[in-house]
Formats: structure tokens, sequence, C-alpha cells
């Protein structure tokens, strides 16, 4: 049985990966024709201010050299094997390697998303639990008002008032940044950066917070209301009991798949938050790239957030697989 | 003493329909029937009847949106909300409908041990699907991996291994192969015969016959008669309500005429007896108030013609 169960997870994961490649491979090629088609001028964006000094020989000669004047199908084919040998390009606003810059930013933006995909989780959760668990008493009406409110509410709005609340008012915490300005690298410590992580994670956490309690609790509602949980209070169950033994493991699943499934929600969020409190995320860097045109570190976040999602969306697949026994002793994917 | 006793419950749902206009639907109105103990009561009657909202009423788990009136006593004492919550489950049991009542991730062993108050569960439980002729690994399925009949009979089990007083069957048979209908029904008879009491809930008046002691005939919502089981016999000339022989006239073994029309729509409800509206002996007396329930030859009777 054990064998069967990972021989199936090895085949549902080989399924996925070639279904990974397909979309990436699609995913390149669309932001391609798009940047391609877009008003951003590569060479342009490359010489910057000096453009003026630039004669339209010298541009061509550029052109020329990036393969610029190539049929859009060849510059692709160039793009496209570079990628695969693992070379994204050299960022224009950085002067350095794109998966570098992106690796770096990467862990700033992860240790930031997970903080705030963890609390908002399992806050959220449990919110959306106890008001469903009470529901029409005043705890439910107290935590869907503030869901409702959260949730029409905008991020970046969010964050300033975070700002002017605990940054300006309160100075409990920094203004923005990821670690302290003035101060050498190797002199920063990791309480300096969670000190820098609290607001924006915060921000994000608030949030998130909102969707999943409601979703939790029109979930559990839809689950305290069916025939078996019927059948369980004929029974004499009732309470945290039978809320333990029928609700938890049903309503944990779609639970957890909207956990997973919100990695897009995430990236998103995040982008705004990074922004207001420029902290030095993956988000940040990619509101710097499409506003200065720098087509390589555009196209490489592109697809490291393509991958973040997807890796996202097949976890959720894989606990599902793994926790429902509706998949995984009657179709075996 | 009469182990539970159901005194004029009437339940009623209100919905609104466009504005603030209120529609109420009188699904059980006036209802009395008694359930000894050592006897089995089979409830009959068409869908839609209100069988299935007795057995909540009776369990105190019907939707919140419910209205209920009339009284419910078990073992001589008022049932209320509170003694509901704490018998239900040991004192009195149900065997709910359809599959949809077990809990589709647990595996079904499981929920059939959660019956078990006292001694071992396991035993308990290995025991009733042995003899309900469920394998040894059914135990380890999940609802979703049995047929319909296994799941009748996981059901089932979750009340007999549960030693109640009072079992109340809602449908317990439907989609199980004759073998095991034959040893359920045996099942019942041999509990009450311990002295616990059985409701049984069904359409299906036969085999309800081949255990019953009596039964109960539901029309739009309330009890026409009770009868001792032996009444039901030839052209049901010792039935004492028109419906009741009308029902038993239909059957396919029987003369297999249709009663013509059909039960009235629980909103709008006939101001006199329930079955008026159909019944071919009806005056216009029946049409002007709710014949009481009377004691007719050792049976009961909601029609002030019967005889």
């Amino acid at each position: 049985m054990n064998k069967r169960v990972n021989r199936h997870i090895g085949l549902f994961l080989l399924l996925k990966s070639v279904r990974m490649a397909t979309l990436l491979v699609a995913i390149c090629f669309i932001s391609f024709l798009l940047i391609k088609n877009s008003p951003i001028d590569p060479i342009q964006a490359y010489i910057g201010a000096d453009m003026l000094k630039v004669g339209p020989e010298q541009r061509e000669k550029i052109a020329e050299h990036w393969g610029l004047d190539q049929p859009i199908i060849v510059q692709f084919v160039s793009w496209g094997s570079a990628l695969l040998t693992g070379d994204l390009g050299t960022s224009m606003i950085y002067r350095r390697p794109v998966a570098e810059i992106i690796h770096e930013r990467f862990l700033h933006s992860f240790v930031l998303m997970i903080t705030a995909w963890v609390l908002s989780g399992i806050i959220g959760f449990a919110m959306g639990v106890i008001s469903a668990m009470k529901k029409d008493t005043w705890v439910d009406k107290f935590i869907k008002w503030y869901c409702y409110t959260l949730a029409s509410t905008p991020t970046f709005w969010l964050g300033l008032l975070m700002l002017i609340v605990f940054a300006v008012w309160l100075g409990w915490f920094p203004v923005g940044l990821g670690v302290p300005a003035g101060v050498l690298a190797e002199n920063v410590t990791i309480a300096d950066r969670i000190h820098h992580l609290i607001l924006p994670a915060m921000t994000l956490s608030v949030i998130g917070v909102a969707n999943v309690a409601l979703h939790t609790r029109q979930k559990l509602l839809d689950v305290l209301a069916s025939e078996y949980v019927l059948f369980a209070r004929a029974r004499g169950e009732h309470g945290f009991g039978l809320f333990w033994r029928h609700g938890l493991r049903n309503v944990a699943m779609p639970a957890i798949t909207l956990q997973f499934a919100a990695f897009s929600e995430l990236f998103g969020g995040a982008v705004l938050a990074e922004q207001v409190f420029s902290y030095p995320g993956l988000g940040q860097a990619t509101v710097e790239a499409g506003l200065r045109g720098d087509v390589p570190l555009l196209l490489g976040l592109v697809i490291c957030s393509a991958l973040f999602v997807f890796v996202g969306n097949v976890i959720a697949d894989l606990i599902y697989y793994v926790l429902d026994p509706r998949i995984r002793e009657r179709r075996m994917i | 003493m009469s182990i539970l006793e159901v005194e004029d419950l009437s339940i009623s749902f209100k919905q609104y329909t466009g504005g603030l206009k209120q529609k109420h639907h009188h699904v059980i109105t006036d209802l009395t029937v008694t359930l000894e103990a050592g006897e089995i009561l089979a409830v009959v009657g068409a869908s839609g009847s209100g069988k299935s909202l007795l057995a909540h009423a009776i369990l105190g788990i019907l939707p919140s949106n419910a209205g209920m009136s009339g009284t419910i006593k078990y073992a001589g004492d008022e049932l209320t909300a509170a003694r509901q919550r704490a018998v239900r489950g040991k004192e009195i049991v149900l065997v709910p409908q359809s599959v949809n009542y077990l809990d589709p991730l647990m595996r079904v062993g499981a929920q059939v041990r959660t019956s078990v108050k006292q001694g071992d569960a396991i035993r308990a439980q290995r025991k009733v699907f042995q003899r309900y002729h469920l394998k040894s690994d059914v135990e380890n399925m999940y609802p979703f991996q049995l047929s319909g009949g296994m799941a009748r009979r996981t059901l089932l089990s979750t009340a007999m291994v549960s030693e109640a007083n009072v079992i109340i069957a809602d449908e317990p048979t439907p989609g199980m192969d004759p073998a095991v209908i034959v040893e359920a029904l045996h099942h019942f008879r041999e509990l009450a015969d311990n002295g616990c009491a059985v409701m049984l809930i069904t359409h299906d008046i036969e085999s309800a016959l081949k255990i019953a002691d009596k039964i109960a005939v539901f029309y739009a919502g309330t009890t026409v008669e009770v009868a001792p089981v032996d009444d039901f016999f030839g052209n049901g000339e010792a039935l004492r309500h028109p419906y009741s022989k009308a029902l038993w006239r239909a059957l396919p073994q029987n003369d297999f005429i249709p009663i013509r029309g059909s039960q009235p729509d629980p909103s709008a409800l006939p101001s006199g007896c329930l079955f008026a509206p159909r019944c071919e002996k009806a005056t216009l007396e029946c049409g002007q108030a709710r014949p009481e329930m009377r004691n007719l030859r050792n049976g009961m009777v909601r029609c002030i013609h019967a005889t």
C-alpha cells in the first residue's frame, strides 16, 4: 500500500514537472512578447541619461551587438537558451547578474511573506472557527465586522497608517528599509532584521487574516449544517468535542488548499507593502524594474514569481492528496 | 407506562416570500403517538408526511428556524432541551436515513465505536459488523468506499451497539439486500423483546407488518390512525381511517388502486380534517373542524366517521 502511494506521488510529481515546464515556456514567451511590444526601448534603458551623447550609428551598433535587429523568434530563442544555462542576464539598474539580485531579494521577501503567511493562516483560521462556532453572538459579529472592514482596506493605505502610528507617533519601529541605515552589513544583527520586519509583516497579516477567517467561517458553517454533524449531535456530541472530531478534519483541508493557493495574493500584497516600507524585497525590485525598464530583471522576476505560485499550488495538491482519503484511496490521482 | 409519548406535536417553518411576507409551513400538525417498551411501532406514510421530522423533534435536532409546540415525554417526564441533550446517543438513538449522515473523513469503524457507551467498543463494533455480514476490512473504510447497502448496515450498527432504551430508525432498509433486511428486522425484534422500544419509520409496509406490533399511519404531518398489526389484512376492513384503508388497497399486492389527489401543501392546509379533500366519505362536518384523536377498537383514529 505504502509503496503504491509512493509510486503514485512520484508519478504525480513527474506530471506536475511536465506541466510546470510547459507553463514556464508559455509564460516566458508571452512576457517576452509583451515586453518586446511595450514602449520600453532597451537601449535607452541601458544608456539612461547619457542618451544625448550617443549617436544613431552607435545605437545601431549596440542593437546589432545585442541581436535586436534579428527576428523576434531568434531573439527569444537566444534569450531562452541563455535562460536554460541559468544565465538570466544582467540587471540594467543594478549592473549585477539578475540571478544574484533575485536570490538576495528573495531571501528578504521570503522571510516577510512566510511570517505574514503563517500568522494570517493561524490567526485567521482560529478566528473563523470561533466565529462559526459562536454564530450570531457578539464574538461572531465583532469578527465579521473586523473582517469586512479589513478585507476592503487597501494594503498600501494600511501600511501608511501603521507607519504613522507605530513608526512616527510611537517611534517603536523604524520607518522603512530592511536593515538600519548607516550600519555596516557585517554589523547588522538578527534582532535588527526582525525589528525591521515587524511592521510590514503585521500589515500583510492583518489584511490576510480577513480572507482566511471569512472563508473558514463559511466553510465551517456549511460543515455544521451537514447531516453528519446533525447525526453526531443526535449521538450526544457537542461543543468543542464535536468540532474536534468532525469540524476540524472537514474544514482543515479546504483551509490548507486556500492557504497555499493564496501564495499569489501574498506576492501581490508584498509588492505594495514593500513599496510603502521601502523594504528591499522582490516586490520592490519588481516595481523598480517595471518603472525603469529593466527588461532582464523584470523577466527574471516574472519567472521567479510564476515558479513561486506554482510551487504553492503543487504543495496544496500534495497535501490534499496525502490528507484526503477520498483522493488517496480511490483515484490515486 | 409508555416510554415515549408525543402529544399534540406541531412543527412549522417560517419562510419569507418576497419582502416581509411570511409563509408558514405546517409540516407536522397535532401529532399524537406513543411508544411502549418492548414494542415495535412502525410509522408509515407517504414521503413528505413529516416522518423524519418527528424523529428529529424527539431528539431535539430540528433546524433552528423550526417552531415547535406540544409535548414529548420520555419515561414519564417531559423531554426538555436539556434532557434531550443528556439522553440522546445514550438512551434514545437514531438510525438516520442516508450515507450523508456519516462523517466523510472518518473511518466507519471508528464512527460505530463512538456509539458504544460502555464496555469494549472494538469488540462490540466487530460483533455487530459480523452480524450484518460486513467484512473485517470494512471498519477501516471511509463512507465513500461503501455501497449503499453497506452504508445502511453501518448506520444500523451505530444504533445496535448503543444499548439504548429507544431506537428511532428512519428508513433503515432501502438499498439493502433481502437477506440483510431480514437480519436487520430480526435484530430489531430481538432488541424489542429485550425491553427496547423501537420506532421504525418506513415506506415498506410489508416488512413492517412482519415484525411490528403496531402501525401508525401518517398523513400530511399527523397520525390518522394507530392500529395493531393484525388489523392489516384482506381489503383493510378492520382498519379505521379512510386513508389507511386507501393506502392498504393501493399496495401492489392488494388491489393496486391509487388514491386520487395528493397531500395538501404544508403552507395551505385545509381548515378541517386534513384528508377531507380526498376522502370519499367526507361530509360538510369534516371540513369544519379538525377531528380529535380517539380510541377505537384497541387502536386510535382521527376521523369522525370511523367505526
